[in-house]
């Protein structure tokens, strides 16, 4: 991992250049075991969420993210691992013996918060797709963990599908109140409510 | 550096201070009968204005290299805030790249190399108007997306204009230069002058259109510009103008004429604002920045002028009316 100083540096250069605003609706910023899940509009999605958090919170929190993107090129290699330690899924060779949620429960241990984008790839920015059900098989395992829904807006004109270079517009990041796995709730219907709570932030 | 700007930064910031401490008093007293939230909006001003003329100030004193940083990165931000607020198409992307990173970083260092030694006046004030606004359509024709093409382009072409050409024309005013070399011409004095004709322009018509009888000039985009505000702002901005002759170029009677040109267009800058704002149902270009006004809602009154008020005062040079060896 590199120092903490460089660490802010780059969280600040990645606020400063997505012009991050950031809102906190009945939510605080807190240290305890948490998922942020998000809509995923844009690759920067995942080192923006991470760099607009409080430092204290953004030491522990990992970001989920595909392997064989995070780890082509210097860039993206040195951003995944060196910086914001994310827990890189590969996509390519899932389940059989792998399961990706027993790799991100072990990496997380008791103590790391996560960033998820539960729609499983992009989304075209103007309709949050549907939920994939990994978040759904993490909280079983792990009831206890507070579920953050998070709103990403406009990221997906800084830098959209197939663009490599960003467009330095404004984005909002809107942190909204935990939601819980209750005991017995079916798979459809809590993915079903997990993207409802992103969907009222939009509108927030 | 010259003794009447001195005097001009320092009238300024012991108006500011009057301003705050009027701000601070009226707070505490809540019998004082003034709408709260006017209260609160003057308040916000007044901090925003400090930090515009403090940063300004400096880098005027500073030299001029750091003036036009200043307003480049100002222009940057209205910029940004500009086409967060207009719609555009995934096919745009690649053009407002070469907008962002070329077109509006290029007018500014234009603008900063324009000196005795060498003269950019010829590129800088067509860069824009004729380069990128042919520039714009093409590279989103090449993009192949035909949607709503027009609008696009226009869209894209008016935020190149509003937040760059048009707020470039500000520190352009110190590149402006006297018919006679060693005239003297006090260009930090000019630019300082202006914005602070272009702020109290504002504020005074905010502060006339409160009196009572109001006649709003176009209820459907800005219920709170009156008539009654824009004429007392007008006149009072005169006045002001004509009692600062001094640290311009000009005679108090044309310093007063300015300050006339430099409040309508003010007033048509934030008018045209405005609907721009409606049209995209927001109250201020800050919102999805913070609860209070974006940078571009504080300067849109500067892009309408500045441009104006250049060319006008570049015209008066040549004509020999100001900068002559008197």
């Amino acid at each position: 991992m590199e120092t903490t100083i460089t660490i802010n540096v780059l969280a600040l250069i990645a606020r400063v250049l997505s012009g991050a605003s950031v809102r906190w609706v009945d939510c605080q910023p807190d240290t305890c075991q948490r998922v942020y899940f998000a809509n995923h509009t844009s690759h920067l999605d995942a080192i923006v969420l991470w760099s607009t958090l409080p430092q204290d919170v953004r030491a522990k929190t990992r970001p989920v993210a595909a392997k064989e993107y995070w780890t082509a090129g210097p860039i993206r290699r040195y951003l995944s691992t060196k910086v914001s330690n994310a827990i890189l899924i590969d996509r390519q060779e899932i389940k059989v013996h792998q399961s990706p949620v027993d790799l991100i429960i072990r990496e997380i241990g008791q103590e790391s918060s996560l960033i998820m984008f539960p729609e499983g790839g992009r989304s075209s920015g103007i309709e949050i797709g549907e939920f994939k059900s990994g978040l759904y098989y993490l909280c079983k395992k792990r009831p206890d963990l507070e579920l953050i829904p998070v709103h990403i807006d406009n990221m997906n004109r800084i830098l959209p599908r197939g663009q490599v270079l960003p467009v330095p517009l404004l984005s909002c990041i809107t942190f909204g109140p935990p939601i819980w796995l209750e005991t017995g709730e079916p798979k459809n219907d809590f993915l079903r409510r997990a993207r409802q709570a992103v969907v009222q932030l939009k509108e927030a | 550096m010259d003794g009447r700007t001195l005097g001009l930064i320092g009238g300024v910031l012991v108006l500011l201070g009057v301003a705050t401490m009027v701000v601070r008093v009226l707070r505490r007293r809540s019998d004082s009968g003034i709408n709260p939230a006017i209260l609160e909006t003057f308040g916000l001003r007044v901090r925003a204005w400090w930090i515009l003329f403090a940063t300004l100030a400096a880098a005027v004193l500073w030299d001029k290299v750091a003036t036009v940083i200043l307003f480049g990165l100002i222009s940057f931000w209205a910029l940004r805030e500009f086409i967060t607020l207009t719609p555009t198409r995934p096919g745009d992307h690649r053009t407002l790249f070469w907008v962002f990173f070329l077109c509006a970083p290029l007018q500014f260092v234009l603008v900063g190399m324009d000196g005795p030694s060498m003269n950019t006046y010829g590129l800088y004030s067509i860069l824009i108007p004729v380069y990128a606004f042919l520039f714009i359509p093409a590279r989103i024709a090449f993009a192949g997306d035909p949607k709503r093409f027009l609008e696009r382009t226009a869209k894209i072409q008016s935020g190149l204009l509003i937040c760059v050409y048009c707020l470039s024309y500000a520190p352009a005013l110190l590149t402006l230069r006297p018919a006679d070399d060693d005239a003297p011409f006090n260009n930090a004095g000019l630019l300082l002058f202006f914005v602070v004709i272009v702020q109290l322009s504002d504020v005074l018509q905010y502060a006339w259109a409160q009196i009572p009888s109001r006649h709003v000039i176009v209820p459907t985009i800005s219920p709170g510009r009156t008539w009654e505000g824009l004429l007392g702002g007008t006149a009072s901005v005169a006045l002001v103008g004509a009692v600062l002759w001094w640290a311009t170029p000009f005679p108090f009677w044309l310093a007063a004429g300015m300050s006339i040109i430099i409040a309508l267009m003010g007033a048509a800058g934030g008018l045209t604002m405005s609907a721009i704002k409606r049209d995209r149902g927001v109250k201020d270009y800050g919102t999805l920045v913070e609860g209070h006004g974006g940078v571009l809602d504080r300067v849109d009154s500067i892009c309408f002028a500045a441009p104006v008020f250049f060319h006008f005062t570049r015209w008066l040079i040549l004509t020999g009316a100001i900068g002559g060896a008197s």
